[in-house]
């Protein structure tokens, strides 16, 4: 609490300490002492290490001796291993972007009309993946997925006459074991985004579309869908910019690099070349590009929800 | 009537698929509980597996992380510590920031909060590895305040604490004012008590980014005896799987204490959690 700057003299005095309190706690000191930890961690959590991160990422980085190399990491990127990262990363992102987006809103439309009776306990049940780590929730996976027969994941294909999969092989599975990991522990969040933003749906439209003879499925597609049209976007838009963030659920199932890169993406190629290489001026260069990647995207959000233009009015 | 009984049909039916879908979503969790009583050389053998029989059924693996895997319960209380620091350190440092950002006038504050968004839109993997080089220049690797440290001012809790503290009287500071009260006393003997549902949340949040946190602890924990739980969970994943018995028992054991606490307090995990995606 005391470490505002104190450019009065004699604090011991009892006026010269009053006067101090006084400074202490007047109106136009004691914001800028409340809000001084987080200009502190701004300044050496965010603003340094990202500035450090671009110096870095024009730096030949070894213990006791940095260089200036120019744009030499950034020539390096682009090589079969990054655009194994990148292509991965996109198909995890549209496919998770697609499915957390559509079974969440149809669950919680689902779960929102008059006829279904145990709502608590369904909330509860999905959303309970959503608390386990993604390490413990890919550990079951994991298991579920195991490449023996006997696993739960080829008895059950095997019942409908498919031969047992080595999941954790296979290009399709691979990304299959992925995406199905990250919609097991979010299905059940996103479906309270869809019940809160339903509950501000106006009961009147619905009325009106009853009077006019709507289907069900065209009061869906007519009404629901385009007033849910807000929450769409900051739901898909959460789950591209998590999506391009991922890193744990390739770790997961392969804690020591996946075979031809099969489970590779972008944060996890910045982490095997910065960390496990130990080539942190090129993992920062990777770290730059992906940066520019995540910023365009929120910029195209800010576009579609019409951000800049509520601004000008 | 033959129009109402196929209504019936319908909302059975409905109800049916709901239970259905809740019980695939918990499945995963079943089966890890069913699995923990499995011996963990069966389960090295066959993943987990339908086919069970009665009599494999041993608390084998509970047994062993009780006697012999003191390992497991260093990262136990490694985990609870980095997250009981991450909780009392970041609802003190946030509540404040939030606070001050709602209900005082002063010079710079929408920069403050402008600069709280533009923390919320960088991902943390970008900040990394500079961050991860300051850790090795400060000589922090590998202490805990290395993995507390991004967490304790969390710009999530800030922006949700703002949010919520916007809704608070400010007729009451008026009035403990002329009662004397000075700012501090207001803060921490007023308006923060009246921030208890908000801070019930956010303790949630915190406490589950902290306990589950991965990657940062990754970096920056080098040693087994620093080791979080996810941290040691995962390192126990290698193809040899020798280590099945503390690794399946061990899962059980991180996930229950977070499903029982979330049984009491769904509200606040709710509102915690939701808000926390947003940050991942």
């Amino acid at each position: 609490m005391n470490t505002y700057p104190n450019t009065e003299a004699k604090p011991k005095e009892v006026t010269g300490k009053s006067k101090i309190m006084g400074i202490l706690n007047s109106r136009k000191v004691v914001p800028y002492i409340f809000v001084a930890p987080f200009l502190i961690s701004f300044l050496v959590l965010t603003l340094y290490p990202a500035i450090q991160g671009i110096i870095m990422s024009f730096q030949s980085i070894l213990p006791g001796q940095v260089n200036f190399i120019g744009l030499e990491n950034y020539s390096r990127v682009f090589n079969p291993a990054f655009y194994d990262a990148f292509w991965n990363t996109t198909i995890y992102v549209v496919i998770t972007v697609i499915v957390l987006t559509i079974i969440p809103m149809l669950l919680a439309v689902a779960l929102n009309s008059k006829i279904i009776y145990f709502k608590a306990f369904f909330r509860a049940s999905l959303f309970i993946p959503a608390l386990t780590s993604t390490i413990v929730g890919g550990m079951i996976f994991r298991l579920m997925f195991s490449g023996q027969e006997t696993s739960m994941a080829n008895q059950f294909i095997g019942i409908l006459g498919l031969d047992p999969v080595n999941w954790r092989f296979n290009a399709w599975s691979a990304m299959f074991l992925m995406t199905i990991l990250a919609a097991w522990r979010w299905i059940g969040v996103n479906i309270l985004y869809f019940l809160a933003a339903l509950q501000t749906v106006p009961e009147e439209l619905y009325e009106a579309a009853d009077i006019d003879g709507a289907s069900k499925y065209q009061k869906f597609i007519h009404i629901t869908v385009p007033q849910l049209k807000p929450i769409i976007i900051f739901v898909s838009t959460i789950t591209i910019i998590n999506g391009f963030r991922m890193f744990e659920e390739s770790f997961v199932f392969w804690e020591d690099g996946s075979p031809n890169h099969i489970g590779l993406t972008m944060v996890r190629y910045i982490y095997q070349e910065g960390i496990q290489q130990n080539d942190l001026g090129f993992g920062a260069a990777l770290g730059v590009i992906l940066m520019m990647i995540i910023f365009i995207i929120s910029i195209i959000y800010l576009i579609l929800t019409g951000s800049f233009k509520k601004e000008d009015a | 009537m033959a129009k109402n009984t196929r209504k019936k049909g319908l909302i059975i039916l409905a109800n049916i698929s709901i239970i259905l879908v809740a019980l695939i979503a918990l499945f995963p969790i079943i089966s890890l509980i069913f699995s923990s009583f499995i011996p963990s050389s069966l389960l090295m053998r066959n993943g987990i597996t339908f086919s069970v029989s009665m009599d494999q059924i041993s608390l084998g693996n509970y047994e062993f992380i009780f006697t012999q895997a003191a390992e497991y319960w260093t990262w136990y209380g490694n985990s609870m510590l980095i997250s009981a620091l991450t909780i009392v350190l970041s609802l003190f440092f946030s509540s404040m920031v939030g606070y001050a950002l709602a209900l005082y006038d002063f010079k710079g504050r929408n920069f403050f909060f402008l600069l709280v968004l533009l923390i919320l839109m960088i991902p943390f993997e970008i900040l990394m590895l500079p961050l991860f080089q300051l850790m090795i220049n400060t000589q922090l690797v590998n202490t805990y305040l290395a993995v507390i440290l991004p967490l304790i001012v969390a710009p999530i809790a800030v922006f949700f604490f703002r949010q919520y503290a916007l809704g608070l009287p400010k007729e009451l500071m008026d009035a403990a004012r002329i009662d004397g009260a000075t700012e501090y006393g207001i803060f921490f003997r007023i308006m923060l008590p009246l921030m208890g549902p908000s801070l019930a949340a956010m303790a949630i949040l915190l406490g589950l980014m902290s306990w589950n946190n991965f990657l940062w602890p990754l970096l920056v924990l080098r040693s087994n005896d620093m080791f979080t739980l996810p941290i040691g969970l995962a390192a126990l994943l290698t193809p040899y799987g020798n280590n099945y018995d503390i690794l399946i028992a061990g899962s059980v054991m991180t996930i229950i204490p977070i499903v029982i606490l979330f049984l009491f307090f769904q509200r606040y995990f709710v509102s915690g959690v939701t808000m926390g995606s947003v940050k991942g």
